[in-house]
């Protein structure tokens, strides 16, 4: 029962980023990317040897799996009652994530040794790296709330200096701000959320919050605000920061732009670890939720699913490959808050939050696969766009390979990862809700049919003139593809419902062929009209968007939703608020400074003629004032 | 008592020196005259403290041990002023107030 090693897990990540980030300018490029990657190797080594030790060595203490704190120590004292601790808490989900955030970390270190080479700004990228996997990982492990919420802000801050690394780029500074202002917004929810929930239970602390112990809660009965008890409130508002994270409907407007930064960030933050942050919140305050708050799950269930639909159906009409697989981290994401939100407590009730953690998991390996596929295509074409490429796969034999295999993954297809742990969300949304199973059910065919669009538009179809002859990426970049291959089809075979679960009671579950075999008909459906539409060059796909008219246009719009935001910021907003504000603040309170400071100027302007230094008139003045004073006091008195 | 001198007569001579203190404080351009003007008026005041109380509490040395006083600090002026009037001579070659206006706005 040691974990005294798992400190490490946090500071060298934070060291390597002092490093690079004080003198990684002074050394080769070369050298301070080797020593990002080698740190965050160990760290990956040590996160593996954790994970070995919780579930396999330590193991269960009777029959659950216990939450372990593995460091803490007192960070600010406010008063006797209210400290906040900085620590290290391991139990089965933060040990997962450790697991999933540091292998992915690595691929993607290692990815850009070769994608980012010559870039100006090598050791900056990586120093931005390393800061980035120190609060993700700092997150996942906090001790408390707050805690959280400090590396939340660090994470959201990382992802804002990594999406506009390309600062000379005015999108790529847009879609950073962008980023930065939407989640920020999110995260005054989140606060406020935290702090209504602390106010009431006294306590900060995760163990005590997610405990047994119900009585912390006694507090808050019969409090309550417009008509929903005070608990609703704190778990919906932290919710919405969790929606601001992970790009939940109507909060989503980031992510895509969010694709202007690196490619192998999108694939780290954008797409495995930062965005599922959202998700984790959730999880890890799953039995506040459960007990105190049905009612928030019930929102966060519709919410996930409203948005895996919407942006599944986004993402069928857009051409950027890299905004498809924005979308489809969006509609992904959108799964594994429906499976929370449908989530019962404990044994099978739980296996909603089981398939959710289990599909994060999974969704991390596959969908930082596509995008480092993504961003070995754009590396070969220098595009971006879907109408650019076509006819690679001669050309990029291992891209090709992986590519498809996670494709296949995310459609679903059986035996491959992604297939067991959506027939998990499935099997949990059927036992709960019909109408939001339909939907999911429908997602999945969708998804099918988008991914497949991406990949026969990209691998089949007609050969485009490229400049030069595409080739096949460095060994760096291919090996991490690879790897990560191995781990989408490997990953489903992992036996979640024995490791993480909602009460961390280990349970059996059973594939439910009733449902897994629909849902795979229904992704084999989806692949076979992409296979129809896109395989070869058609006419077709254009005249069905063409048939569909205004619903299309609406759609590859994203359905207006950037304008309807423009719209309220900058008509509503800028109009009616920030004006007369800034019209007070530039009339009223800079002027009653100015003012002030006027009068003062002018006035001694006038009267400074008296001091003339001429001293005869000084006493002249001196004198006759004596006099005049000497007159009145003696007519006065 | 001072014989048979009312104490009016000894005011008039106060009174006038005073005046004629003030008159040349204010209108002589020489710095040692200037300082002179001041004295004048010092030592008016002296005359004023003696009298009264000479006339009005006759048997009591107040008055007169406050002129003393006033006295001594007027030689210790005239010693700090004849120093700073030195040195301005110094720097400006001439001890007229008109040249030294240099302190204003």
């Amino acid at each position: 029962m040691n974990y005294s090693l798992t400190i490490l897990i946090l500071l060298i990540p934070f060291a390597t980023f002092l490093f690079n980030g004080l003198i990684g300018m002074k050394l080769k490029p070369v050298v301070s990317g080797l020593i990002g990657t080698i740190g965050l190797g160990v760290i990956t080594l040590l996160a593996y040897l954790t994970a070995w030790q919780y579930f396999f060595v330590d193991g269960m203490v009777d029959g659950s799996f216990p939450k372990v704190i593995a460091m803490s120590m007192e960070w600010l004292r406010l008063s006797d009652a209210l400290t906040i601790q900085m620590g290290i808490m391991l139990d089965p989900i933060s040990v997962m994530m450790l697991v999933v955030i540091t292998t992915v970390s690595f691929m993607v270190h290692i990815y850009s040794l070769g994608y980012m080479k010559g870039e100006k700004g090598f050791e900056r990228f990586f120093s931005f790296l390393s800061l980035f996997s120190f609060s993700m990982l700092g997150l996942v492990v906090a001790t408390n709330i707050f805690q959280m919420y400090i590396f939340w802000e660090l994470v959201g801050v990382s992802s804002f200096l990594l999406i506009g690394f390309y600062y000379s780029k005015d999108s790529a500074v847009a879609a950073s701000k962008k980023a930065f202002i939407v989640t920020r917004f999110a995260d005054l929810g989140f606060l406020i959320g935290i702090l209504l929930l602390s106010y009431f239970t006294q306590t900060f602390d995760f163990k005590i919050l997610t405990g047994t112990d119900q009585s912390i809660f006694a507090q808050t009965a019969g409090v309550s605000f417009l008509g929903m008890s005070v608990m609703t409130w704190a778990a919906l508002l932290i919710f919405m920061g969790g929606a601001g994270k992970s790009a939940m409907f109507p909060l989503h407007i980031w992510l895509p732009d969010a694709m202007e930064g690196p490619t192998p960030v999108s694939a780290l933050i954008h797409a495995a670890t930062m965005v599922v942050a959202g998700v984790f919140l959730v999880a890890r305050m799953f039995p506040v939720f459960y007990f105190q708050a049905p009612d928030a799950l019930t929102v966060i269930s519709y919410v996930g699913g409203f948005t895996s639909l919407f942006a599944a159906v986004i993402a069928c009409t857009q051409y950027d490959i890299k905004r498809v697989l924005a979308f489809s981290t969006l509609s992904q994401i959108g799964y594994m808050m429906l499976a929370l939100g449908v989530s019962g407590y404990g044994g099978h009730e739980g296996v909603g939050y089981m398939a959710s953690m289990f599909h994060l998991f999974n969704h991390a390996m596959f969908k930082a696969l596509l995008f480092l596929g993504a961003g070995s295509i754009v590396h070969a074409v220098h595009s971006n766009v879907m109408q650019d490429m076509g006819g690679l796969r001669k050309y990029l034999p291992i891209t090709h390979i992986t590519f498809l295999i996670a494709c296949l993954t995310i459609a679903g297809v059986p035996f491959l990862s992604g297939f067991f742990s959506k027939d998990e969300i499935l099997v949990a949304a059927y036992e709960h809700n019909k109408l939001l199973f339909a939907v999911e059910f429908l997602v999945a065919g969708l998804t099918a049919f988008y991914m497949f669009r991406l990949y026969f538009n990209i691998f089949w179809g007609k050969e485009k003139h490229y400049h030069h002859t595409p080739h096949e990426s460095p060994k760096t970049m291919t090996i991490p593809l690879m790897i990560l291959a191995l781990g989408s089809v490997f990953a489903g075979y992992i036996p979640f419902s024995k490791l993480v679960t909602s009460d961390s009671m280990p349970f059996e579950s059973h594939m439910d062929f009733g449902i897994a075999i629909p849902s795979v008909l229904i992704g084999l459906t989806g692949i076979l009209i992409a296979w129809i539409l896109y395989k070869k060059e058609s006419t077709i796909p254009e005249r069905i968007s063409k048939s569909l008219g205004g619903f299309y246009q609406a759609v590859y719009h994203k359905f207006y939703i950037d304008e309807v935001y423009m719209f309220i910021t900058k008509k509503i907003i800028f109009n009616y608020i920030a004006r007369p504000v800034a019209w007070f603040d530039r009339h009223i309170v800079d002027g009653t400074m100015n003012g002030i400071g006027w009068i003062t100027v002018t006035s001694s302007r006038k009267i400074k003629g008296l001091q003339s230094g001429n001293l005869p008139q000084y006493g002249m003045v001196f004198v006759l004032s004596a006099i005049i004073l000497v007159l009145i006091f003696s007519f006065l008195i | 008592m001072l014989q048979g001198i009312p104490i009016t007569h000894v005011l008039i001579v106060s009174s006038f020196m005073f005046f004629a203190g003030v008159c040349g404080f204010i209108i002589r351009r020489n710095m040692i005259t200037i300082l002179m003007s001041i004295e004048l008026i010092l030592n008016a005041v002296n005359i004023n403290l003696v009298v009264f109380n000479k006339y009005l509490f006759p048997d009591q040395l107040q008055g007169h041990f406050f002129a003393l006083f006033v006295v001594g600090i007027a030689a210790a002026e005239a010693s700090v002023a004849i120093a700073l009037i030195i040195n301005i001579y110094r720097r400006l070659n001439s001890i007229s107030v008109d040249k030294v206006n240099e302190m204003k706005y």
